[in-house]
């Protein structure tokens, strides 16, 4: 089961934070800390796979993660999943959002993020994993779209919503996750069921 | 948003603003619309996610989910799973929008409704739900992405609220998902059936042949079979891993030509990893990969094809040096398994070399630990050596959050396959030298234990400790196993000039003053033993004793070990002194304390195999030596039983016989009788399986307060066959002293084989301080005359508790009588109350107990008081009592 997926940049800031596991808010902020601490002192190129200790309460958790430019995806799953696929599967979130937002960015999870809550939600639900075939993921993603679309004077609202979060005023403007020498924009791209 | 901010107050600052901005627009006179509503829940999660506590929206999240707009819907439900709120009245609210989303046959508003109760998960949700979902599943009619949310939407209950979960019809029908279309479908429905099956595999037992078949047309399709599903050219691995899990949750398939498909799709996966890559992208590797890691799970689950098994540990041995740093970590990981298979032990030896330089090379932690977990689990007679001395070496540099438990592996390896105990000595004191501050307690208590039980390697342990002293700067540790080392056997290097009783005081004594006080009180106690071992040392010795820094020391321990000390070696005559200070008696052969930390450290599990050759050496030997000068009879630290105790004993502090635990494999009935302060207990052990327990070992072990006990209670019993037949039943006799009055029950361990599993249990012994009760009959006036005499506030202890079972005369006055005291008609004025009188016998005193106890019926209330000499005694006597009403 996965327990949380954690998306923070690289300076620790939480840009997507999911619990599936009740827990007090203060813990949540600490396993956010924690974690960014565990991963941040990693090397890009050693092992994706690391033990968190008692952090979850218990030593058969780990933290399975991908570093791509300026975001960390953490995932956190207990010994019922199999790594490689956790890793697999956080390539599979990746590039949705990517198809969905054309070329995603770190504003674009600021900006959109309950979208991106939405499309996670295709991927992962109470800790389980609900889907892993890209095109079934996208065209869920695209159905909502079409679906906000149709509800005529709300047509706005999403962009009005984001309006809103934006006066918030953001200064700092993160650079585009660069998913680098993973092409993504391969044609046909196949999905990992 | 915060990143505008310079500090972190103007950030909370700015979002205090917000806040409040947002409340006000929630509470103010004007309705907000359905898009305002959304625009300010969406700012609330932004807020939330920076990490400030929202205490507010719910309501209004909760009036989005009924609107018919999906998207307000949708970010109702969003808001909800969330900032999970277990306010009741929101909670039903939220069920009841739940309930009309699911009965919308609006495939979307269901699908919503489903991510929203899996996601929360609770308790109530389960109660609401946990009928409904089941149908909904197998329902002919439903689309399949409702299907797949409602199989993990099950799972997620099934696994927060079991009990709510109903299993009926629909499992035989959730099972023949694995036949469906939809792989997406298939998938969910694996991942549902794995975590059920865990529970109950008869119910799901024929999901076997349909996971093999399933998996066997995925293996052998054409990759472009499966066109959606298949992922850079591996076809559906997601499925593939998800199915081999599912086969993990059973032995070997039974039926031949079942188990002959699988053993194909095993044999296939392995041949496809030999093939020559797809493609050059990893995610092509990864999935494959994937796949292949959890077939060698399966093969070594089984554990029962030496051909595969060999395979198995031979792909892992090509990954150990594949230039991918995961799946050398994975390939470390599985080998450790691998490892423990009688079948493929040998082979994983093989890769001892390639171990130990993964160790040197590997630039991660995380499989620098693997590689010393594999180490560890690959180690036997023939590595051990070699195996401990990488280890040492690897200390060293070792990261500072592996250090304590590659401190624990290396003594524990040390120990147990030891020949030569002088090398086991030498182990330890390096351990020590390299990495004292790793050096827990455990060890180096572990270490004076074998010492003491071991003749042969005394002379030797007192040499090198007295060596390795010589260093300037040594550890604290090392000043404690020398300091204790010396005290018991520095007479025989004393014969050496070079190492004189003087100069072997002077040395440690050197030390001293740099140690902490728990070691400085340890090292008073060896200079009392040597003032026993070397008499012409004792004015040396009784000098420092007397100094101002002893007598007078602000450390009340220190001061008064020095203070009896040096009473003791002025007024005892050197019979006496040669008794009190004779050499510690051999430790009781227990399990090693230093396994059970390790166990702690790495959860359960994960070191039973070592334990379970471990249990079949006879040279074993026990738990906690903490150095004192006493003589320990058979107690064992608690620290060594990490696993929870059932604490049954209020049960039998009103009787004497009956059965103390049940499971579905043992029984545990007692009898036991008690006189004065003396007892005898008979323990029956039955086997209620058809099948032997092995290595059976029943241990009474005393409370943590290892002195504490010794002092008090005195237990001896007699070791058990250690094979107990199916359906037999072995007794133990346990004979009790009271030496003076205690608190704790003590322990009573149980370790056996049955089957292939190691079993561990412990269970409260009921040996409480009022057994030791005799009755004392006495008029009211001798009684009111003797209560009124412990009328010293300490003397009294009062408890006032509700009635847990219905308030009866007779039942309360049969457990009084009990209870072991005396009880006394007539007495209290009030004829409604009970009074009690005896005495508790121990070795050392005799202390009288009077009681009275005060029923309530109106209120449904007890007031129990006891008085008693001792303070202690009647705090545990009211305990023990106000548990019977």
């Amino acid at each position: 089961m996965i327990s949380a997926i954690l998306v923070f940049n690289n300076h620790g800031k939480p840009r997507l934070v999911r619990f599936y596991q009740r827990l007090a808010e203060e813990v949540q902020q600490q396993i956010i800390r924690e974690t960014f601490h565990l991963v941040l002192k990693r090397d890009d190129h050693i092992c994706n796979f690391l033990e968190c200790g008692s952090l979850f309460g218990g030593p058969d958790y780990k933290l399975i993660y991908r570093h791509y430019a300026t975001l960390y995806f953490v995932f956190c799953v207990d010994s019922s999943e199999s790594e490689l696929g956790i890793l697999d599967l956080i390539q599979v979130f990746v590039e949705t959002l990517d198809k969905c937002f054309e070329n995603v960015c770190e504003l674009d999870l600021i900006f959109h993020m309950d979208k991106v809550h939405y499309i996670l939600q295709e991927v992962v639900i109470g800790g389980m994993v609900l889907e892993t075939n890209m095109n079934e993921i996208v065209a869920q993603a695209e159905a909502q779209s079409k679906l906000e679309k149709t509800e005529g004077g709300l047509s706005a609202a999403p962009s009005r919503a984001v309006s809103a979060v934006k006066n918030i005023n953001l200064p700092e403007i993160p650079r585009n996750i660069n998913i680098g020498d993973i092409n993504i924009k391969v044609p046909n791209l196949s999905q990992f069921v | 948003n915060e990143e505008g901010c310079k500090s972190k107050e103007a950030e909370i600052k700015r979002i205090n603003k917000e806040l409040a901005n947002i409340r006000s627009k929630f509470k103010g006179d004007k309705a907000l619309d359905g898009y305002s509503k959304k625009k300010y829940v969406c700012k609330l999660l932004f807020i939330f996610l920076l990490g400030h506590d929202i205490d507010f929206g719910h309501m209004e999240a909760v009036n989005l989910l009924s609107s018919n707009r999906y998207t307000e819907k949708q970010i109702g439900y969003l808001f909800i799973s969330v900032l999970v709120n277990s306010n009741s009245e929101l909670i039903r609210l939220i069920n009841n929008a739940i309930k009309n989303d699911l009965a919308s046959r609006n495939p979307t508003f269901m699908g919503l409704a489903l991510h929203c109760i899996a996601n929360v998960g609770s308790r109530e949700m389960a109660e609401a739900f946990a009928g409904e979902i089941p149908k909904i599943l197998v329902a002919g009619d439903t689309m399949d992405s409702v299907k797949q949310s409602a199989a993990l939407c099950l799972l997620r209950l099934y696994r927060t609220s079991p009990d709510l979960v109903p299993m009926g019809d629909w499992t035989s029908r959730v099972v023949h998902l694995l036949n469906d279309q939809h792989l997406g479908v298939v998938t969910a429905a694996t991942s549902l059936i794995t975590t059920l099956a865990q529970k109950n595999p008869e119910e799901f037992k024929t999901s076997v042949s349909l996971a093999v078949s399933r998996l066997s047309r995925i293996v052998t399709s054409a990759s472009t079979d499966l066109q959606d599903y298949t992922y850079y050219f591996v076809p559906a691995p997601w499925l593939s891993v998800k199915l081999l899990r599912l086969l993990q949750c059973y032995p070997p398939p039974e039926d031949p030509a079942v188990r002959g498909r699988l053993t194909e799709c095993l044999e296939t996966i392995l041949n496809k990893a030999q093939e020559p890559p797809k493609s050059k992208k990893v995610q092509h590797s990864n999935a494959k990969n994937a796949v292949l890691f959890e077939a060698i799970s399966l093969i070594i689950h089984h554990d029962s094809e030496p051909n595969l098994l060999v395979r198995a540990c031979n792909q892992l041995g090509q990954f150990l040096q594949h230039r991918e740093t995961n799946l050398r970590y994975l390939a470390l990981e599985s080998m450790c398994t691998l490892a423990s298979s009688e079948f493929s032990h040998e082979a994983v030896k093989t890769h001892i070399e390639t171990v130990i330089n993964a160790l040197k090379t590997e630039r991660d932690v995380s499989v620098r630990q693997r590689a010393v977990d594999l180490l560890y689990a690959m180690c036997d007679r023939s590595n051990a050596q070699q195996i401990v001395a990488e280890m040492l070496n690897y200390l060293e540099t070792a990261d500072y959050s592996i250090r304590e438990e590659i401190v624990l592996k290396v003594a524990i390896l040390a120990e147990k396959y030891a020949v030569d105990y002088t090398w086991y000595v030498d182990t330890i004191l390096n351990l020590i030298r390299i990495a004292g501050d790793y050096v827990s307690e455990e060890v180096w208590y572990r270490v004076i234990q074998i010492v003491i039980n071991r003749d042969d390697v005394q002379g030797y342990a007192a040499k090198t400790v007295f060596e390795a002293l010589q260093a300037p700067a040594c550890h604290e540790n090392l000043v404690k196993v020398g300091g204790y080392i010396l005290g018991e056997f520095g007479n025989l290097i004393a014969g050496d000039p070079r190492s004189s009783p003087l100069i072997q005081f002077n040395l440690l004594h050197s030390k001293f003053h740099l140690c902490s006080v728990p070691t400085r009180a340890l090292l008073l106690s060896t200079y009392i033993k040597f003032v026993n071992l070397f008499p012409e040392i004792k004015t040396t010795i009784q000098d420092v004793l007397r100094s101002d820094s002893q007598l007078k020391n602000a450390d009340v321990e220190l001061q008064q070990r020095a203070v009896e000390y040096l009473r003791l070696s002025t007024i005892a005559s050197t019979d006496i002194l040669a008794t009190v200070l004779e050499e510690m008696p051999p430790f009781p052969e227990r399990e090693s304390s230093i396994l059970a930390k390790l166990k702690k450290k790495k959860g359960p599990g994960t070191v039973t195999d070592l334990e379970e050759i471990k249990k079949e050496r006879s040279s074993d030997m026990n738990g906690s030596a903490e150095p004192a000068s006493v003589n320990a009879s058979a107690v064992v630290s608690l620290k060594t039983v990490l696993i929870s105790v059932v604490d049954e004993v209020w049960k039998f502090v009103c009787k004497n016989n009956g059965v103390l635990f049940e499971n579905q494999l043992l029984q545990i009935g007692l009898k036991s009788e008690f006189r004065q302060n003396l007892g005898r207990m008979f323990i029956f052990y039955g086997n209620k399986t058809s099948t032997q327990f092995l290595n059976f070992t029943p241990t009474v072990i005393c409370s943590d307060d290892f002195l504490n006990y010794i002092l008090c209670l005195n237990l001896q019993t007699k070791p058990v066959d250690p094979t107990v037949d199916g359906g037999a039943q072995v007794q133990q006799v346990v004979n009790i002293e009271c030496v003076s009055d205690f608190m704790e029950a003590p322990i009573l361990n149980i370790q056996f084989r049955y089957g292939g599993t190691f079993q561990n249990l412990s269970v409260k012994l009921p040996i409480t301080l009022n057994k030791f009760f005799q009755p004392t009959e006495m008029s009211s006036q001798d009684f009111f005359q003797r209560w009124k005499q412990l009328s010293n506030p300490k003397q009294e202890v009062q408890n006032i508790f509700k009635a847990k079972h219905p308030m009866d005369a007779e039942i309360t006055k049969a457990k009084i009588i009990g209870f072991g005291s005396a009880l006394l008609e007539e007495v209290d004025p009030n004829p409604a109350n009970f009074v009690g009188a005896g005495i508790i016998h121990t070795k050392t005193t005799q202390i009288g107990c009077l009681l009275r106890l005060e029923p309530n019926l109106q209120a449904q209330m007890y007031r129990l008081t006891l008085r008693t000499s001792k303070e202690a005694v009647s705090q545990r006597l009211c305990e023990l009592l106000s548990e019977q009403f």
